[in-house]
Parts: C-alpha cells; structure tokens; sequence
C-alpha cells in the first residue's frame, strides 16, 4: 500500500515537473500568456471607461470597481484556458503525440498523472494570472478594499480544487475524441466567460442563469473573490453571501473528485473495448 | 491560371471538411453561432450593467455592437490562414505533402482561408441579425449603402488575408508560438482600431497607433455602410467621406499583398534553409 502510495506521489510528481520547469523555460511564452489576457482585459476596460463616459446613473461612480472586476476576470480566464487545454484536451494531445498508450501501461494510477498535470497547471497558470493581476493593477490603478484574509485563500484555494477537478473529469471524457476535442474546448470559451460573469457581475445574468452557472467552479469563485477584493461594493454587485459560496465550493470539489475517478475508469474501459485509445488524426 | 483557380478551390474545399465533418451540421451550425454570439452578449452585458438597457445612448451601443461583429473575420482570418502552416506541419504533417506537388503553395492558403471566411462569413450575419431583430439596431435594407458595404468587405477581407499571409510566413520560423502572435496580433488590433469603443478613449500614443492600422477605417467604413445615417460623433474618424476610407483601406491592401508575398516568400526560403518544413515541436 505504502510502495503504491509512493509510486502514485512520484508520477504525480513526475508530471507536474515539465509543467512547473516548462513554464519557464520558453521566455516567449510567459510574455504571451501575460500579455494576450490583457489586451482583452484592457479593451474591455476601455469599454467601461467610455460607457461610464455615458452613464448618468448610479453605476457611474461604481466604474473603478468594474475596472476591477475586469482585471480579475481576466486572470481567471488564465485558468479556465490551462483547464480547457491543458487539462480537458491534454488527453487528446497525448493520444496524438503517442504518450496516452505510455501512461496506460505503466503502473500508476491515472488518477495520479491528472493530478501531476493540475498541480502543475496550477502553479503555470497562477504565475501567470498574478503577472496579468499586477500589470493590469498598476496601468489602470485599480484599489482594492479587501476583506478577511482567510476567506480570500479559502475561496481561492476551493476555486482552484473545484475547477481542476472538473478539468480531470473533462479529460476522462476528452479520451475518446478526434477533433471534437479541439472544437469542444474552443467552444467553451465565450459562452463561458458570458454566463460565468467573468468580465461583469454574474447577479445581472439573472438568479436562473447564474445559479445554472454555478456548476462551473469559477462562477463562485470569481463571484467571492470580487465581493472579498471589494468589500465596498459586495452588497451591491454580489451574487450569494461569500459564505454560501464556500460552501458551494467545497461540495464541487469533491464531487468533480469523485467523478473525475469513475469517469476515467469508464472512459479507459470503452477506449480499451473500442480500440480507441490510441486512435489518431481522427 | 487555371492551375492556381484549381488549387484554390480544392483547398477551400479540404479547409471546409477540416473544418465541419467532425459533426452533424446542426452541431457545426450551433458551433459556428454560438461563439460570437456569446462575445456579443458579453458586451450587451457590459452595456446593460452601466447604462441600464441599449436603448439609451443607442448610437453608441450600435457603435460597439457593429464593430464587434465585423471584428469576428478578423480574429477568423488571422488566426484561420497561419494556424494552416502550423495544423500541416505538425498536426497532420501533411505540409511537405503539399509541399512537393505541383500546385502554387500561395493559392493553397489562400484557398484554405477561403473556409474560413466562409464560416467567418455565417458567424457575423447570425450576429447582425441578432443584432437588428433582437436587440433592435435599425440597420435597414433599404436605406443602407450596399455599394460601400460590398466594396470594403472586398476590400476588407483581401487586406486581412494578405495580413494573415504575412503572418503565416513569420509561422514558417516559429514553433508553438504562432498561436500567440495571431492572438497578439488580433488582440492588439482588438484594443487599438475602435473595434468596440472610440479609439478617442486611448491616450494620443495609442490613438496614432490605431490610426496606423488599416481595420480602423475598414470597422468605420462597415458601419457607414450599414448605418449611413447614424454616426456616433467623437470616435477620431467621424469627418472622413467615404471616398476616402475606401482609398486608404485600398492602398493598405495593396501594401499588404506586397508585403504578404515577400515576407510569405522569406519565410518559405528560411524555413528551407534551416530544414523547418517539416518541423515538429510536440504541439
């Protein structure tokens, strides 16, 4: 049991490695993946700017915070990006370069490797996210009015839990795809960041939308983090109170976990029947 | 002649099935709608958390809501026409295929292109109608300037595609970066040609910038086209005729096709050179 416990922590850290050296090692790379979201992230704050430029009402003097919520919803698509492509579709890539076959004959859990990949992901993209973060903040000078610390790092640790969870069940389901795997996960960019409420509050989607939403981990989470990173404007632009979030959060958790792990044993087992696992250019 | 309209057509037709037998047309269908769709409503969203609906300020809203329609062959073409260089060499690493038979390489991708202006093409009229039926931009038939419309979406897409060329031959030298420096490129454009507010908004820097960039007057032109009545004032472009929107989105055509086949050109002779045709970096 120990010798199995071990040889499942060392896979797991044995991928994650290329993800937590890799980021670093192409310099090109890091400028991209902090630049590219903030071009978005600033396009849209001009948008703000100029319809505050516009507006009579209350909302105008609200402006800065939207600013805000901008910058940190465009870190967060940092993570649902390493999600959709390189948790979600990873399984796909594999299978293309010829490595899936590799990870099903050697005697680790699969389990393991998705861990290493969302460990790994995690550090890669939080890198990233923190960068954007930061240069977005200082450009725009945004000023945060933060609430209780220990709500910040629980929310976005569960967030994190939560949404990488789903990328291992996503990549269970991603197995068995051809091409699929690229359109889904291109499919799921923008009419995520629309009901997820990345780039404005999820409460003006409406309850339906925004409860239906809160599947995806990132709804809360962004939801919470806004409401914890301005405290002032919490009452006004929150969807649910932070705690019922947390709470929320940590069921996703643990049931993408759970998920995740039945789903890949089903998903190997159909590749295996079907002779899919290492079907390519599908 | 004859050759090259032959290339074109079969490469617009492999691009096509690339693009759509992975599922049932209606699928494709959602696929190619729902995207741009949902980038048009992130911005109907924006629009409706400040100003309370798009009815106020309704020229403004028209404003940004046209320009990011039109900005959806930009992001298409771009991306579509180099991403061709890297999904041959690496993914299907069937360029050297193509490479050694008898057809001009050029046409080839700009047959691929075809698609996806074709797609591209669907994907900004479902959003105009969107726009017009749903949410009410009074965009009329009968009222709009079809002969600007159909002459700078010609002129429009060929500067675009020769762009799109230019960098595709910079993709020739690169591994997985290509994809970035497409959305780098689209996004810098996305920020600095009054895509979705006026470019007035950015600080005098940015401004020149965008005035330096021929989708500024290509966005403005496609507006006047279709809204020849209402201009929203203060965007930085709003006293140039017509006349000449047009000439200047011509003359960068004509600037980037040139550009187009000489760096597509260098590209190709350094990809040669230092055995890159064939590259594969894992993607």
């Amino acid at each position: 049991m120990k010798e199995y416990l071990l040889l499942n922590l060392r896979a797991l850290k044995g991928r994650a490695y290329p993800r937590v050296v890799g980021g670093t090692r192409e310099l090109s790379w890091i400028f991209f993946d902090t630049i590219l979201p903030l071009l978005t992230v600033a396009a849209y704050v001009f948008v703000y700017q100029y319809l505050g430029s516009l507006a009579q009402g209350p909302q105008k003097e609200y402006i800065g915070q939207f600013v805000g919520y901008v910058i940190l919803g465009g870190a967060m698509t940092a993570y649902w990006m390493n999600v959709l492509w390189s948790m979600a579709a990873q399984f796909y890539w594999e299978k293309e370069i010829g490595n899936l076959q590799l990870y099903m004959i050697a005697p680790m859990s699969r389990m393991a490797v998705l861990g290493g990949m969302a460990v790994g992901g995690m550090f890669y993209t939080t890198v990233r996210a923190v960068s954007t973060i930061v240069i977005g903040v200082l450009i725009f000078g945004v000023t945060f009015s933060l609430g209780p610390p220990i709500y910040l790092i629980l929310v976005f640790l569960l967030t994190l839990i939560a949404l990488y969870g789903m990328g291992m069940l996503f990549a269970s389901l991603y197995m068995l795809y051809g091409r699929e795997a690229w359109h889904t996960s291109s499919l799921l960019t923008e009419p995520i960041y629309l009901v997820s409420g990345f780039y404005f509050p999820v409460k003006y989607m409406g309850a339906i939308v925004a409860v239906s939403a809160s599947i995806i981990p990132i709804t809360l989470g962004l939801d919470a983090l806004r409401q914890l990173m301005f405290t002032e404007t919490a009452g006004i632009h929150g969807f649910l109170p932070v705690e019922v979030e947390l709470v929320a959060l940590a069921v996703l958790s643990v049931l993408f976990l759970f998920l995740a792990r039945h789903s890949l044993r089903f998903m190997e087992n159909l590749g295996r029947k079907t002779g899919r696992l290492t079907m390519r250019w599908q | 002649m004859k050759e090259n309209l032959r290339t074109l057509l079969g490469a617009g037709w492999l691009g096509w099935q690339m693009e759509a037998n992975w599922t049932d047309p209606f699928l494709f269908m959602i696929y190619s709608v729902a995207k741009p769709v949902s980038a048009a409503l992130i911005l109907v969203f924006m629009y409706i958390v400040i100003l309370g609906g798009v009815a106020t300020e309704s020229t403004a809203f028209a404003y940004i809501f046209l320009g990011n329609a039109f900005f959806i062959y930009v992001g298409q073409v771009l991306f579509g026409v180099t991403w061709v260089i890297h999904e041959d060499r690496e993914h299907f690493q069937t360029l050297k295929l193509i490479y050694i038979s008898p057809i001009s390489f050029y046409y080839y991708i700009i047959g691929r292109a075809g698609s996806k202006i074709l797609i591209a093409t669907v994907a900004v009229v479902v959003t105009l109608l969107f726009g017009i039926f749903i949410l009410g931009i009074p965009v009329d038939a009968f009222t709009m300037d079809w002969a600007l419309l159909v002459l700078c979406l010609t002129v429009g897409m060929a500067c675009l595609v020769s762009i799109g060329i230019a960098l595709a031959g910079i993709t020739f030298m690169t591994a997985k970066h290509s994809g970035g420096i497409n959305e780098g490129i689209a996004g810098l454009f996305y920020v600095f040609c009054g895509v979705v507010f006026p470019i007035t908004q950015l600080p005098a820097w940015g401004q020149s910038l965008g005035y330096a960039i021929p989708v500024t007057y290509w966005l403005e032109a496609m507006r006047k086209a279709l809204l020849p009545a209402q201009q929203l004032e203060g965007t930085g472009l709003h006293g140039i005729e017509n006349f000449w929107l047009v000439a200047l989105l011509a003359v960068s055509a004509l600037f980037f096709y040139f550009l187009s086949i000489l760096i597509f050109r260098l590209g190709d002779y350094l990809a040669r050179r230092a055995g890159k045709i064939d590259m594969t970096t894992a993607y």
